[in-house]
């Protein structure tokens, strides 16, 4: 590494050079890395297919031909979790979307308009807060069924009002910067400021966050798969294989632990990078 | 403001207090060859000084000079990290260098009072005044229960805190800034302290207030106390100190007696600081010296016919969070000519900051309007108003607020180019009107691509300049421009202002708590107060023959170069 830095010393390699300092950073990097290739081509990382019944080698436990081990119906569960990682990301990515896009709407409609539109939203938003998060969910899946569209909408849904809530407060925050009102005496149109200054400079802050909520989806998206609210069996989508693996907890183990531990695992990874891109672009702003 | 003389009775005398038998003029802090490091970089160099009882010394120098290390260095606070070595560190016998923690807690606040710039910062927001003014005399013992907050009364007496009784009650954000450096100074006196360390006491005050704290000090020199005063301000430095020590770079360029050193400065650092306060003897004249004498401004006529910018019985009201209606704009009328710089000056929460946000049509007055070159201006509609504020141009006190942090200088610039009224096409045409604009304002073509934050302050401020230019306004409002700037660069800053002045004829709405500045800037002076304009008239009239009270007591109060004695 520090001799491809000195050949060429860019701007790009120095920052990676800086992210090696820090071994957890690095371990998250890794594990994003993995989980991202698994969703793009899972064939790279599982050689057998995720259906593949072996009723013969049913619930075997960890070992080299298995290191998940085998299910009920006999399938290898780490070629389970990997062909689950696309549609678990996908549902965090979808979620995280569809949170992000409300909030968007409603935090900067309270922010920029203010008045009683801003009373009006932040009323609904504090309604929503009264709701637990799961609550919420569990209405949508209540009125649509459970499917993997559902899922993302209804996780969306859930925990849009955190995100709408740090719009509004980055919104108004960003709106009483000098810059702003410099622009404005430069007679720029308010328009135009808004989607030069205000927009990017409310933004920076929140694509970190939003990473934390890829992470924090992931997690509630099982939560529901886990509740037989989520992605219908047979799917291998992470929650969904918890749900599978309850009813033999007391004899297989490794249904319930091995893809509970890749959950936790792939959110802490995905919370540890976004906590690292929070403080570098909270670093460089001021 | 009356300071009344320590009433202590005999028997709470301390002990330092009997043994204060010093005569005036002996030294009781020396200082030889004081080295402060962190890490590998030295930042005081060596420097030998001395403070002898009932005399002050000053310590004068910009920012990045060592100036206030070495005020801490002096009470054992000089931070982490840093490496202090000295040949010789001396209170009244004492060897400092060789002092344990412990020992120090025995000597801060006894010994040495230390005042700090920032009250606010240093009295613990959340216990009471009277508890904070009297915690030196808890700690080393004075009095007991019942007789130390009787004392603490009577500190606050005497350093002018008005209702002492009442105000030893309040917790420090109940009280204003005046009063809290007040109280921060009778914690220092507590203990009648033989050295008293202020580091830059009455930089974030008002000029009468700052007055009143430079008395307070006096009174407590008078009593033999010798002092250290911190500061960047030449003037206030001629008004308390007999000595003054002028630092740069980490190292003393000159130190003698302060009359001597104002009048006849030997070194060429000191001369160029001295230059570069402005006041009513630098009018017309550039700050920064260059090789030869400045020659003196070659001002555009000013066009006396209608006003270019006229202001008409504007008020502004605010409604506080109490429910209460205040007037901080309260019948103001103004007029600026084309070529000429109105001064508008006044101390905190007079009204000027609020006048020119009214000026630049970016707060709507409840009353009155604003008229450009004798056309409606306030009273227009946003849309009809927009082609119109390229005439208007800003400059703020922070100009790094002011920037989009996202922003190279050459975005900035391009875009307020943009709003001219020829703006370049093609991005070569661009560049180079940039380029013209920087060299304009000083700076060059390697500053294109530099965000703000790594711009220096003085820099900021001309890029600030520089995009208030760029739409080739008429009128540039600038709002406290060089308030945070160190005197040297502020002086290139003024300087800046009025060579564009006769170059392009633009007239500016000057605005500024320093009367110093308005001075040398201002061919007409405003002076507010209480959201009312008490005083207006030519710079000379106002600043010779002041007619209204308050500007005759700002004046009084104001420190000048040439008072020290």
């Amino acid at each position: 590494m520090t001799s491809v830095a000195i050949l060429s010393p860019s701007v790009g390699l120095h920052s990676l050079a800086r992210f090696r300092a820090r071994p957890s950073t690095v371990f998250s990097l890794v594990i994003v890395a993995l989980v991202l290739v698994a969703a793009v081509a899972p064939g790279l990382l599982a050689s057998g297919t995720p259906t593949q019944i072996d009723l013969t080698n049913a619930l075997a436990p960890p070992s080299w031909a298995h290191p998940f081990g085998t299910d009920e119906a006999g399938r290898d569960l780490l070629t389970r979790v990997i062909y689950g990682t696309r549609l678990s990301l996908g549902i965090g990515l979808g979620a995280t979307g569809i949170a992000m896009s409300l909030a968007l709407v409603f935090g900067f409609a309270a922010g920029l308009v203010g008045g009683v539109l801003d009373t009006v939203i932040t009323r609904v938003l504090e309604v929503f807060f009264a709701f637990p998060a799961l609550l919420a969910a569990l209405l949508v899946i209540a009125i649509f069924g459970p499917s993997v569209k559902t899922s993302i909408v209804a996780v969306g849904i859930g925990s849009m009002p955190g995100y709408a809530r740090m719009v509004r407060g980055q919104v108004i925050n960003v709106k009483q910067a000098g810059y702003i009102e410099a622009a404005h005496a430069l007679g720029h149109s308010r328009w135009k400021v808004i989607r030069r200054h205000l927009f990017p400079n409310a933004m920076r802050p929140l694509v970190a966050v939003m990473t934390l909520g890829v992470g924090q989806s992931i997690v509630w998206a099982s939560s529901l798969a886990f509740l037989g609210l989520g992605v219908p069996p047979p799917s291998p989508e992470w929650g969904a294989l918890l749900d599978a693996g309850r009813l033999y907890i007391t004899t297989s183990w490794w249904l319930e632990i091995l893809p509970g531990l890749v959950i936790v695992l792939v959110a802490l990874a995905v919370t540890s990078l976004g906590r690292t891109m929070q403080h570098r672009l909270e670093g460089a702003s001021r | 403001m009356t300071v009344a003389v320590s009433r202590k009775t005999p028997k709470h005398e301390t002990s330092n207090e009997r043994s204060r038998e010093v005569t005036a003029g002996q030294p009781l802090l020396k200082v030889e060859n004081l080295r402060v490091a962190f890490g590998n970089t030295e930042v005081v160099k060596g420097i030998s000084f001395s403070a002898k009882a009932g005399r002050c010394l000053a310590i004068v120098g910009e920012s990045g000079s060592g100036k206030s290390v070495t005020a801490r260095t002096l009470v054992g606070l000089t931070g982490d990290g840093g490496r202090v070595e000295s040949d010789r560190l001396e209170l009244g016998g004492t060897d400092l260098r060789t002092l344990d923690e412990r020992t120090w807690r025995g000597i801060r606040g006894n010994e040495i009072g230390f005042v700090l710039q920032d009250a606010l910062l240093s009295l613990d927001q959340l216990r009471r005044v009277g508890d904070e003014v009297g915690e030196p005399l808890k700690l080393h013992g004075w009095g007991d229960r019942r007789s130390r907050p009787e004392r603490v009364v009577e500190l606050l007496d005497s350093v002018g805190v008005p209702e002492p009784e009442m105000r030893a009650k309040q917790r420090p954000y109940e009280l204003s800034g005046g009063l809290r450096q007040r109280a921060l100074i009778a914690s220092a006196i507590a203990l009648d302290p033989r050295l008293v360390i202020a580091d830059e006491p009455t930089t974030a005050l008002d000029v009468t207030v700052q007055a009143q704290v430079l008395d307070l000090l006096a009174a407590s020199k008078e009593r033999g106390t010798a002092i250290v005063l911190i500061s960047h301000d030449l003037s206030v430095v001629a008004r308390l100190a007999d000595e003054v020590a002028v630092m740069r770079d980490g190292e003393i360029v000159e130190y003698g007696e302060t009359s001597k050193v104002l009048r006849d400065p030997q070194h060429e650092y000191t001369r160029t600081l001295i230059d570069a306060v402005p006041s009513e003897h630098t009018r017309g004249i550039r700050l920064v010296r260059g090789t030869t004498p400045s020659a003196p401004r070659t001002r555009r006529p000013i066009d006396r016919g209608r006003p270019l910018l006229e202001g008409r019985h504007l008020t502004k009201v605010y409604r506080g969070p109490d429910g209460v209606d205040r007037t901080v704009v309260d019948d103001v009328s103004f007029e600026l000519f084309a070529g000429e710089t109105l001064g508008i000056v006044g101390e905190s929460g007079s009204g000027k900051t609020t006048t020119a946000r009214i000026a630049l049509a970016m707060l709507e007055p409840e009353g009155g309007d604003v008229l450009l070159r004798g056309e409606p201006w306030t009273t227009l509609s946003v849309r009809e108003r927009r082609p119109l504020r390229s005439r208007v141009g800003v400059v703020y006190q922070d100009p790094l607020s002011s920037f989009d942090p996202r922003w190279t200088v050459e975005r900035i610039l391009a875009d307020a180019l943009s709003r001219g009224p020829n703006p370049p096409s093609g991005a070569a045409a661009r560049k180079e009107r940039v380029v013209e604009l920087l060299e304009k304002v000083g700076l060059g073509a390697h500053q294109l691509e530099a965000g703000p934050l790594r711009l220096s302050g003085g820099q900021r401020q001309r890029v600030a300049i520089a995009r208030a230019l760029a739409p080739e306004p008429e009128i540039i409002v600038c709002d406290e421009p060089v308030s945070a700037l160190d005197v040297s660069v502020q002086a290139q800053v003024l300087d800046l202002l009025t060579d564009l002045q006769d170059d392009l004829g633009v007239s500016y709405v000057f605005i500024s708590h320093d009367l110093g500045v308005i001075h040398h800037m201002s061919d007409r002076v405003l002076v507010m107060k209480d959201g009312k304009v008490v005083e207006r008239g030519t710079a000379d009239d106002i600043f010779t023959r002041p007619q209204d009270p308050y500007t005759q007591r700002l004046l009084t109060a104001l420190p000048r170069l040439e008072q020290a004695s």
